[in-house]
């Protein structure tokens, strides 16, 4: 196992990746962000309010499970379903900033895409990720990235949040092949 | 000495003793200790127990009506498996055997399978309506010379209809075997009334519809002074009353079935119907009253209720499923395990409650002998030691209904002869088997 | 989780884990999303071999709202009440692909035998088998008990519901006794003597035979339906000796605590186990039990289609 981003690690990426979301935004009015339960919710949470800190404005965000949205439930043990929390504002002809942990295979952000839609139409549909670790299998990309981890399929990455694990840190586990 | 035709050797006897037996046409013609002289055939019997031939008073042989489920043939070879020499066929036939000539032509069926003897059984009223006596004398007096009268599958509920069988049969020595069964009490009922029916949803079968009608026979057998025979017995109140009865000296005797000695109702849990039987399944305590009782000798006998229905009636919603069970093969194991193995009964007891005792209640005169000088033979050689596995693909009844499917069970039948010829040798039956 | 066929073979954390999915899924359908592709390309067949239109409508709109294709082989007229076996009918879903079999049957047991069977291979859920059990009722009961009275918990421990009416022949009352002792209430069974099973005392409930005893004390009141049919195989007197001794009226509900709900499953009998006044009454949750049968037949659908066992949260 090996420590890929630290606590401070963390929190610089997140700051990066808040400033970059205002820049590409021109401002905070627009954008409405919502992470992905679990750890891509609490995510959300502390990029909005670093934008808040910066901006001195309230920032709308959210949740949106994506769990009943998934390609693959034939296949897996079902999922408790996480509560999907759209802010007052909603998201129609807003900039809504999808925001998860880790960014593997594509699914789960192509699922996100599928909820979103169920719900309504944003003007444009960003992505920040704190960790994109490869291995795409659908035509999806990131917009802000907290880290590029390059690993091999077999090993997995782990991110402990302190708001569940009690500290923060990303690391890699398993040999790389 | 002369060759005589078979001899078994050094087979266990049911009082415990080892003896060669030589067997002469038809007849034992001598229990010896050690037989020096010459046989046609001679079977080893070492390490097995020899028993007189088994009696079944109560087979359902389907024929004439559902030759898919049972033919008199086939119920034959699946009791000369299963080391009888006779059986009982029951009258809920199609038509019913309730005129000379339906039994004439069961008791002819038999003769022409040859592999035991088949003794009708006449149904008490006609077309088992429980309405008005049906041809009683004429099936006494048939060639089929029927003794036992029982509407089986039904109760002859009706008071004065069943006052007057027991009456009647007086004339010639009959016997009413009665299922006992209060149809008001049992509109639409499933399984035994209780903690499990409770749980289930299935129609309650209670105790009590089975005892109202024991109680109320043993009073009229008693008043008219004839004799009854209770078919299957299922519960401890029922032991109970054939208790008081005999105690009171009215001419009762009683059966339990195989399954009813080791069954219980907590099997309906599954919703298979291959546990589904009439009486149903009744509880562990009812089963170990039955089992005391069959040991101390108020339940006379062991009957097996063989059962034989075809796979569509028994693949399907319980409550659309048809009672009843297979029990011809396994009824002498079943025995084993849960009376001689458990210690309650010895094998001289066994000979008692499946041969001498059922022979003598049905008036089987050449089935039922002791195994002496000069008694016909009718013998089954089993050994005690052997464990079989059950498999419903390979019972010889033409159904498969059995409630074993799968269990190992203790004791192995090797042989059976009747009168003299080997029916089943080795386990197999035996094709030159019957004359 | 591969069937649903009785409470009894489910844990009080898998009973749990329903219910919260099933909110869930209402807080989802509630919103703007009326329908989600969770079971798209699944095929469910409602085996509707009795009638019941509003359990059936209930399974059907849950499927539907979760994208599956739904076959409606229903009730009379079908080869089923014709006399076509349990086996072939089985044997046919099968052949047509069915991911799951919603049974309903008048044969106790039927669903058991649909899943125990080598006939097929799909998930079998029981939606009421004679007088057996009817799970997703209970579940759905539950779920409106705890929405209303449940003060955050998770279960009902504390609560104290009366099942009232005929409990011998009610599926409803089968599964709502197991579930509702599984997850901490007190059951208390009132109803005639004729109309309790021989064994009720082995279940987890206390039995009354004095509605208005036990009505001041409890915080839900369950009323069973009862049949017509029940009074000509001499269960009780007649209807109006029934009514009185054991219907739901305005006078009794007056001794209801403050805040005590009364449920019916449904088809309700007004004016024999309950009146009008009440059925109709603030007290009565009975509209809002049939809107959460759809969510809570959601999550068992998705619950048994994704096969596995549910796992908590997390990626
Ligand atoms: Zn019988």
């Amino acid at each position: 196992m090996s420590v890929a981003l630290s606590a401070p690690d963390i929190k610089r990426a997140l700051t990066r990746i808040s400033h970059e979301i205002l820049e590409k935004n021109q401002g905070a009015s627009s954008i409405v962000l919502l992470g992905i339960p679990t750890r891509g919710a609490h995510l959300a949470q502390r990029i909005a309010s670093i934008i808040s800190e910066i901006e001195g404005v309230e920032i709308s965000c959210g949740t949106l499970d994506i769990t009943l949205f998934r390609d693959d439930l034939r296949l897996r043990a079902p999922k408790a379903i996480m509560p999907t929390t759209i802010p007052p504002s909603g998201v129609e002809n807003r900039d809504v900033i999808l925001v998860d942990d880790v960014l593997f295979s594509g699914r789960t952000i192509r699922s996100a895409l599928d909820a979103l839609g169920e719900i309504g139409r944003p003007r444009t549909v960003q992505l920040a990720a704190l960790v994109d670790r490869g291995h795409r299998e659908l035509p999806i990309k990131a917009d802000f990235v907290g880290k590029n981890l390059p690993t091999s399929k077999s090993q997995s990455v782990r991110v402990l949040l302190s708001e569940i694990d009690g500290r923060d840190e990303v690391s890699i586990e398993g040999e790389a092949n | 000495m002369s060759t005589v035709d078979l001899v078994i050797k050094g087979a266990q006897l049911p009082d415990g003793k080892t003896a060669d037996i030589c067997i002469q046409g038809e007849s034992i013609i001598d229990v010896t200790a050690s037989f020096k002289g010459e046989s046609v055939t001679t079977i080893d019997a070492k390490g097995c127990v020899v028993l007189p031939g088994l009696v079944d008073l109560h087979t359902h042989l389907r024929e004439p009506g559902r030759e898919d489920a049972e033919t008199v043939l086939s119920g034959s070879k699946a009791g000369a498996k299963g080391g009888f020499t006779a059986l009982s066929a029951m009258a809920n036939t199609s038509p019913v055997a309730d005129t000379a000539g339906v039994v004439e032509q069961v008791y002819r069926l038999g003769q022409e399978a040859g592999l035991l003897d088949v003794f009708p059984i006449g149904a008490v009223t006609q077309g088992l309506k429980g309405e008005t006596l049906s041809e009683i004398g004429a099936m006494a007096d048939s060639v089929a010379r029927v003794r036992v009268f029982s509407d089986d599958g039904n109760c002859v509920s009706d008071p004065l209809v069943m006052r007057r069988a027991l009456e009647y049969i007086k004339k010639f020595g009959g016997v009413i075997a009665q299922h006992a069964q209060d149809p008001r009490m049992t509109i639409g009922s499933q399984m035994n009334e209780g903690e499990v029916s409770a749980r289930l949803g299935l129609k309650g079968w209670p105790a009590v519809a089975e005892e109202a009608i024991i109680a109320r026979d043993v009073l009229l057998a008693d008043h008219v002074q004839s004799r009854l025979h209770i078919c299957h017995l299922t519960t401890a109140g029922g032991v109970e009353i054939i208790r008081w009865a005999k105690a009171r000296g009215i001419n009762v005797t009683a059966e339990v079935t195989p399954h009813h000695l080791l069954l219980t109702d907590d099997l309906a849990s599954s919703y298979d119907p291959i546990f589904k039987v009439n009486p149903p399944l009744r509880t562990e305590s009812d089963v170990h009253a039955l089992r005391e009782a069959l040991a101390d000798g108020t339940i006379d006998i062991v009957a097996t209720d063989h059962a034989p229905h075809p796979l569509e009636a028994k693949e399907c919603e319980w409550q659309e499923a048809a009672f009843g069970m297979l029990g011809l093969e396994t009824a002498l194991s079943i025995v084993q395990m849960t009376m001689v193995n458990s210690g309650l009964m010895s094998w001289q007891q066994v000979a008692e409650r499946m041969s001498h005792k059922p022979a003598s209640i049905g008036g089987y005169e050449h089935q039922g002998q002791r195994i002496e000088k000069g008694s016909f033979a009718n013998l089954v050689v089993i050994n005690p030691t052997k464990m079989w596995r059950v498999d419903r693909d390979l019972v010889l009844s033409n159904s498969s209904n059995t409630p074993y499917h799968g269990h190992e069970l203790p004791g192995v039948v090797e042989h059976t002869i009747f009168k003299g010829t080997q029916t089943l040798i080795n386990g197999q039956i035996s094709q030159g088997g019957g004359k | 989780m591969r069937h649903l066929l009785s409470i009894a073979d489910l844990s009080k954390i898998e009973a749990i884990s329903i219910l919260d999915t099933a909110n869930e899924l209402a807080r989802v359908s509630d919103g703007a999303v009326k329908k989600l592709p969770t079971l798209r390309g699944r095929t469910i067949v409602n085996l509707f071999a009795e009638d019941s239109t509003r359990t059936r409508i209930s399974f059907e709109a849950a499927a539907k709202r979760l994208s599956a294709d739904v076959i409606n082989f229903s009730a009379k007229g079908s080869s089923v009440s014709k006399g076509e076996s349990l086996k072939d009918t089985a044997m046919t879903l099968q052949a047509m692909g069915a991911d799951a079999v919603v049974i309903r049957h008048s044969a106790s047991g039927a669903a058991q035998r649909l899943a125990d069977s080598q006939w097929m291979s799909g998930s079998v859920v029981n939606a009421g088998d004679g007088t057996h059990e009817h799970p997703s009722q209970a579940l759905l009961d539950a779920f409106t008990i705890r929405k209303h009275l449940g003060l955050g918990k998770s279960d009902l421990e504390g609560l104290s519901v009366a099942i009232v009416g005929d409990v011998l022949h009610s599926r409803v009352a089968r599964s709502n006794v197991l579930l509702l002792a599984k997850l901490g209430a007190k059951v208390t069974l009132v109803a005639p003597p004729t109309l309790l099973p021989v064994g009720v005392e082995s279940w987890p409930a206390s039995v009354s035979y004095d509605f208005d005893s036990v009505i001041p004390f409890v915080d839900v009141v369950m009323m069973l339906r009862v049949q017509q049919e029940r009074m000509t195989e001499m269960y009780f007197p007649n209807a109006r000796e029934y009514s009185r001794y054991f219907g739901l009226n305005s006078d009794r509900m007056k001794s209801m605590k403050p805040g005590a709900i009364v449920m019916h499953p449904g088809p309700m009998n007004r004016g024999l186990e309950i009146s009008a006044e009440v059925a109709d009454s603030s007290r009565s949750v009975i509209t809002e039990q049939v809107t959460n049968g759809v969510s809570v037949r959601m999550a068992i659908l998705y619950v048994l289609l994704t096969g596995g066992s549910l796992e908590a949260g997390g990626n």
